[in-house]
């Protein structure tokens, strides 16, 4: 039932956060934890408090050092606290404060706040999912998160967060890969976007190149990532269409995601492009490299 | 139409029921920050369920939704006074509004006050008193349509029975019979220049005029009636062109609205200083707001002054 240690977890971002707040922000935070743990505590006592803490904490960026954002990962596979602010970071331990005790009414505060929140809050939420208790209870909601149309929304439950790789099912991880092209942000980000590839993800996104082509839009050479490895018969033309591409980073692309599979033709059309093949066997290409360079060009 | 550039807020619009198009000319027309009082939408609701959702829109979609076109989207949350003669509703809407209260850009306790002037009118008025007295928070007050005076004189006095300091009151949609009573007493008086029904921008010169700026605002009130989401930067092109300095015309459609609803220290001018930046690629091609094959705008929507047509609202 449990993701991370939890009172590593709290010492840990509560020692970031002290760098981005004031001692007045961190002394309500350590008390407002106090009194949401408590098990006495109202249910308002906890709306309340999450509401609020932009005003007491701020909104400052946190600052990790490289041992920090490496410690963040040890707590919990994927946890990648970099990007947040200060309030985030506060409403993500106020939530790990609650007593977890009883499943039922843990999922019930959460689910209330769901229920009624703002946008930093929706933020702050979806972030906490890899490292709240019982995660098995939330894969419907983070299904939910990936139907937002709020741009910083989407990004906390569908980039950098370990949790829809670690408990989504398949058709849900499926639809939040196909609806982060969709909406142009970048794969990279994902979060288990290798171990979670499947063929019928492959089969998707290649059906999605097809429409992009047919309406004459650019298609992100990063869509071959996840099809790489189920590259057959079906797939290989879009392969074998990607090779002459005007694109260099699309080329790459095509070269990458042969270099992935282990089906024959694959193989022998990536032994053809000589170039290529070796600067990705001499460890000159690689996926996130094209991430970033199709990023940077959005 | 020619506001010299002057920023502009908007602090009492229906954002909820207007389109993408009126955010575009709003912006282009000088608006930078907006108020949008929870209000009714047109027809009863019957569900406590369909309060809490359009609460959360306020906080959520609808603030989104402003700034892909650089408009910084604060709100006030209440129940309104037609709403509260269901008291079997009302009730249950009362328990949701500390939910809603603290929430990030929330920046009062309104449009609250009196329609009919009924009894259970007058008790989630007074209940929402409390809460915004409790937490700190300005009021925007309703005033009634039909028995306007009384309604707004009663409105008042009923504030300072609650121990409420007229400078935390917003007191809205005045007109010539009822501006004394409420400058008098010391409450910020806002206009709402509305076509046809509430006020006409010509007669809001003449009041600025005799009145001068102190406390004095403008709002649209735009929602799904026939409404101008572009009244106040008309009625700040008119008054510069009849006369009013630029500094009063900058109190009244800027200034006073930021120091009245600033009180609640949700609402800062750097919000919009620092990010009035318009980024669309945030902006989801589904069921968003702008469909897949137009160019996405980023940076600062073009300055160009437009169509704007007439700057007179009668």
């Amino acid at each position: 039932m449990y993701q991370a240690n939890i009172s590593e977890t709290k010492a840990f971002l509560k020692s970031i956060l002290g760098r981005s707040t004031s001692v007045q922000g961190n002394d309500w935070l350590t008390q407002k934890m106090e009194l949401v743990g408590n098990d006495t505590s109202k249910a308002r006592d906890l709306y309340l408090a999450f509401s609020a803490a932009p005003r007491f904490v701020g909104k400052e960026k946190l600052q990790l050092t490289d041992a920090e954002v490496a410690q963040a990962n040890t707590i919990r596979p994927g946890f990648s606290p970099s990007g947040w602010t200060a309030d985030r970071a506060a409403r993500t331990l106020l939530l790990l404060s609650l007593p977890t005790g009883d499943a039922e009414a843990f999922v019930k505060q959460i689910e209330t706040l769901f229920g009624t929140a703002d946008m930093g809050e929706l933020v702050a939420l979806y972030g906490s999912l890899p490292l709240l208790p019982h995660p098995e209870r939330f894969t419907h909601r983070a299904a939910e998160g990936v139907r937002t149309n709020m741009g910083d929304v989407y990004e906390a439950v569908a980039l950098d967060n370990p949790y829809p790789a670690d408990y989504m099912e398949e058709d849900q991880w499926n639809q939040l890969v196909l609806k982060t092209l969709f909406v142009g942000k970048p794969l990279y980000r994902i979060y288990g976007l290798e171990t979670r590839s499947n063929p019928k993800l492959a089969h998707m996104l290649s059906s999605y190149a097809h429409e992009r082509w047919a309406a004459g839009r650019p298609v992100s050479p990063e869509l071959w990532r996840p099809v790489g490895p189920h590259i057959d018969t079906a797939i290989l033309p879009d392969i074998q269409k990607l090779f002459v591409q005007p694109d260099e980073t699309e080329r790459e692309a095509a070269a990458l995601a042969c270099a992935s599979s282990s089906f024959g033709p694959a193989k022998e059309l990536l032994a053809t492009h000589t170039a290529l093949k070796q600067r990705v066997e001499n460890g000159e290409l690689n996926w996130d490299r094209i991430g970033q360079a199709a990023a940077a060009k959005a | 139409m020619n506001t010299q550039n002057l920023m502009l807020i908007d602090p009492h619009i229906h954002m909820t029921s207007r389109t993408t198009d009126d955010y575009e000319r709003m912006r282009k027309a000088g608006i930078v920050a907006i108020i949008e009082p929870a209000f009714w939408l047109g027809q009863p609701r019957t569900e406590v369920g369909s309060f809490k959702d359009y609460y959360s829109s306020l906080v959520g979609w609808e603030r989104f939704r402003a700034s892909q076109f650089g408009i910084k989207h604060y709100c006030t949350i209440g129940l309104n006074s037609k709403e509260a003669n269901n008291e079997a509703l009302a009730e249950q809407v009362m328990e949701l509004l500390p939910l809603f209260i603290y929430k990030e850009g929330v920046v009062g306790v309104g449009e609250i006050g009196y329609d009919d002037q009924t009894a259970a009118e007058d008790k989630y008025y007074r209940l929402q008193l409390e809460l915004a007295k409790e937490t700190s928070m300005p009021v925007q007050i309703h005033t009634p349509h039909r028995d306007k005076k009384s309604g707004t004189l009663r409105s008042m006095e009923v504030s300072l029975e609650h121990g409420i300091a007229p400078d935390m009151v917003i007191v809205d949609h005045n007109n010539e019979e009822t501006v004394k009573d409420v400058l008098d007493r010391g409450f910020w008086t806002a206009f709402t220049i509305y076509p046809h029904s509430k006020m006409g921008n010509e007669r809001m010169v003449e009041i600025v005029k005799q009145y001068g700026s102190e406390r004095i605002i403008v709002n649209s009130a735009a929602d799904w009636g026939i409404s101008d989401p572009l009244s106040v930067p008309k009625t700040a092109s008119l008054m510069l062109e009849r006369g009013i300095s630029m500094e009063d015309v900058r109190k009244v459609c800027y200034q006073n609205a930021l120091d009245a609803f600033g009180k609640s220290g949700q609402m800062h001018e750097s919000d919009w200083l620092d990010k009035n930046m318009i980024d669309q690629r945030e902006k989801f091609s589904d069921n968003s707001i702008l469909r897949g094959g137009q160019t996405p705008v980023v940076g600062d929507l073009d300055a160009d002054e437009g169509e704007m047509g007439s700057n007179i609202v009668r």
